[in-house]
């Protein structure tokens, strides 16, 4: 495949996938906030709580109305750029595909509009169980994306069929409770609810700076930020198993998130460090120009074991027979064998012969695990780009623990009354919304990035899963993509900016 | 009678929902643009589906997708 046409198709998908996910967390973690604030307010029934959750609820359908659909376009794509790919998931990604489609419509067409329409016109308690349907339903959508991503992730409950050349699902349950799945899952939506709560404390904390709405911006404080604080909690927890997850599924996305090249026991975590853009894979210079490592904490983060052994980029291009990691190059060869068979199989089953179809078949079988490799022309191909998923999984981790700590400040000043004189931290938090758009952006780069070369864990290169289209086709759609997005980007902040000038009043 | 008075209750449900928006008026406005946009203009025009509009079967697409797995053809 013509490699330009393969970094077009990668990077239109990137593009919309990035700006997707400009407007999903805010859906997934406002949508909590707005149903606990409601909550309050049907269980006081002080009127104030209703006016509070009116106005977050005109953010929230701000937000949602302009990222409405975005998602679809990754699927315009795959029928178009990632063909080879749609059609060999297509039975897989089938059932949770359409559940998410179906339950998406239902839920939102159906609770949606109690939840704006339904203002005095249903019961308060009506109103609330459609508010938390809505939450609840949003958050489902999400996982039945992310059980699609992480079969993707590491495939499993499925067989090859060489004769329909589809991965067809064979236990659903595997696929649905897939460790991966859940575990990105619950790391996905954590980072969505922290999202959610930072655009809160964000917005609430420029209404005390300007002295505006303060009662209204002080409890939407103590909710978003108590709300913040667990779920930041959770986020490093489930992050904790996310890691654990690609330890055990994908070690080379773990050595390149950390810069690991040799492999060792008790491996520590590099807290923050320069890597060495000199560094090739298998030479000796060193991978950081200066780090700062946390001795242990790699074998006990992927592991949960102090004395594991953390395998290297080195270990895992050139193998490590001490350790039973097989050098990048045998893969090869055991992929290449696979493709061999397939293509004998398919010869046998043309000509009629059964008998070499089935020898054929069981040939395949036995190499079957490292298809995907026998696509790649070179070894250090298996290696994703490092720098990158270095630097964005550092950045992440990092942010991610600059929220808590300022959830921490925020809700314990709120809850002594003397946040209106801490302007800095105020202006800190009205400056962490941007910071936890790219906390999110980074995960995602984290996950994708770090494992390529793979559409499909070992299965399939991005490379062989491409349409064969011309490449500026794809520039244009490209670049046509950049400039929709930007400008539903630019009319959201807009519009959203415009509603947060006037001000928590006539909500 | 009572599923008709139901469905009216709803319609008038939705009518008057619709008919009270403000900034909501400006959000719908959006969204059609957006899915004229990307169901009508992109979609036809810029996103056909590969397999589907080359290949009149599945049978010939699982053919397509075979050879593009052995033959090193891509």
């Amino acid at each position: 495949m013509e490699e330009h046409l393969v970094d077009w198709s990668r990077a239109q998908f990137a593009l919309t996938a990035l700006y997707h996910w400009l407007f999903v967390p805010l859906t997934l973690g406002l949508s909590f906030i707005i149903a606990i604030m409601e909550t309050i307010y049907v269980k006081t029934g002080n009127v104030i709580w209703k006016e509070i959750t009116k106005f977050w609820m005109t953010l929230f359908a701000i937000n949602f109305a302009i990222g409405l659909a975005t998602g679809i376009i990754m699927e315009f794509e795959f029928g178009t750029n990632w063909s080879n790919y749609s059609w060999i998931v297509g039975d897989i990604f089938g059932a949770p595909l359409a559940i998410e489609g179906i339950m998406a419509f239902f839920m939102e067409s159906t609770f949606f509009a109690i939840m704006f329409f339904g203002w005095d016109k249903v019961s308060k308690k009506m109103h609330l169980l459609s508010t938390w349907l809505v939450a609840i339903g949003s958050n489902l959508s999400a996982l039945w994306i992310l059980v699609a991503n992480g079969w993707m992730q590491h495939p499993v409950g499925m067989v090859f069929n060489p004769d329909t050349a589809r991965f067809e699902m064979e236990n659903f349950f595997d696929v649905l409770f897939n460790p991966n799945a859940y575990t990105k899952f619950l790391h996905t939506i954590g980072s969505g609810y922290v999202m959610g709560s930072l655009f809160v404390v964000g917005i609430s904390a420029w209404y005390l700076l300007k002295n505006k709405d303060v009662v209204k911006a002080k409890k939407s404080i103590v909710v978003a930020a108590t709300f913040g604080l667990i779920t930041s909690l959770f986020l490093i927890l489930s992050g904790d198993e996310s890691a654990h997850e690609v330890a055990l599924n994908q070690p080379t996305k773990l050595a390149a998130m950390e810069g690991l090249y040799n492999g060792h026991d008790r491996a520590g975590i590099v807290a923050i460090g320069q890597l060495n853009h000199e560094k090739e894979i298998g030479d000796d210079k060193p991978a950081f120009l200066w780090d700062f490592e946390i001795p242990y904490a790699l074998s006990f983060l992927g592991y949960h074991n102090t004395d594991a052994f953390v395998s290297g980029i080195n270990d895992i291009v050139y193998g490590n027979e001490a350790q039973g990691i097989l050098s990048a190059k045998h893969k090869i060869e055991q992929g290449q064998v696979a493709i061999a068979a397939l293509k004998a199989y398919k010869k046998a089953k043309k000509s009629g012969d059964e008998m070499k179809a089935a020898q054929e078949l069981q040939r395949f079988r036995a190499h079957e695990k490292y298809f995907g490799y026998g696509y790649l022309k070179d070894e250090k191909e298996v290696i994703p780009p490092v720098a990158l998923t270095f630097y964005s999984f550092h950045l992440m981790v990092g942010l991610g623990s600059w929220f808590l700590i300022l959830f921490f400040f925020i809700l314990y000043f709120a809850m002594v009354n003397k946040l209106d004189g801490k302007k800095m931290l105020l202006r800190l938090a009205v400056f962490s919304i941007p910071l936890g758009y790219i906390a999110g952006e980074t995960g995602w780069i984290v996950a994708e990035v770090g494992r390529q070369p793979w559409a499909i864990q070992d299965m399939l290169p991005v490379g062989i899963a491409t349409s064969q289209i011309s490449t500026a086709a794809v520039q244009t759609t490209f670049w046509l993509f950049a400039i929709v997005f930007t400008g539903l980007l630019i009319a959201e902040i807009r519009i959203m900016t415009t509603q947060i000038k006037n001000g928590m009043e006539g909500h | 009678m009572a599923i008709t008075a139901t469905i009216k209750k709803i319609f008038r449900f939705y009518l008057e929902g619709f008919k009270n928006m403000r900034l909501g008026k400006t959000l719908w406005g959006i969204i059609a643009i957006k899915f004229i946009l990307f169901f009508v203009i992109m979609k036809i025009l810029f996103f056909p589906n590969f397999l589907k509009e080359n290949f009149s079967n599945d049978n010939e697409r699982a053919e397509h997708i075979l050879n593009n797995l052995t033959q090193g053809e891509k």
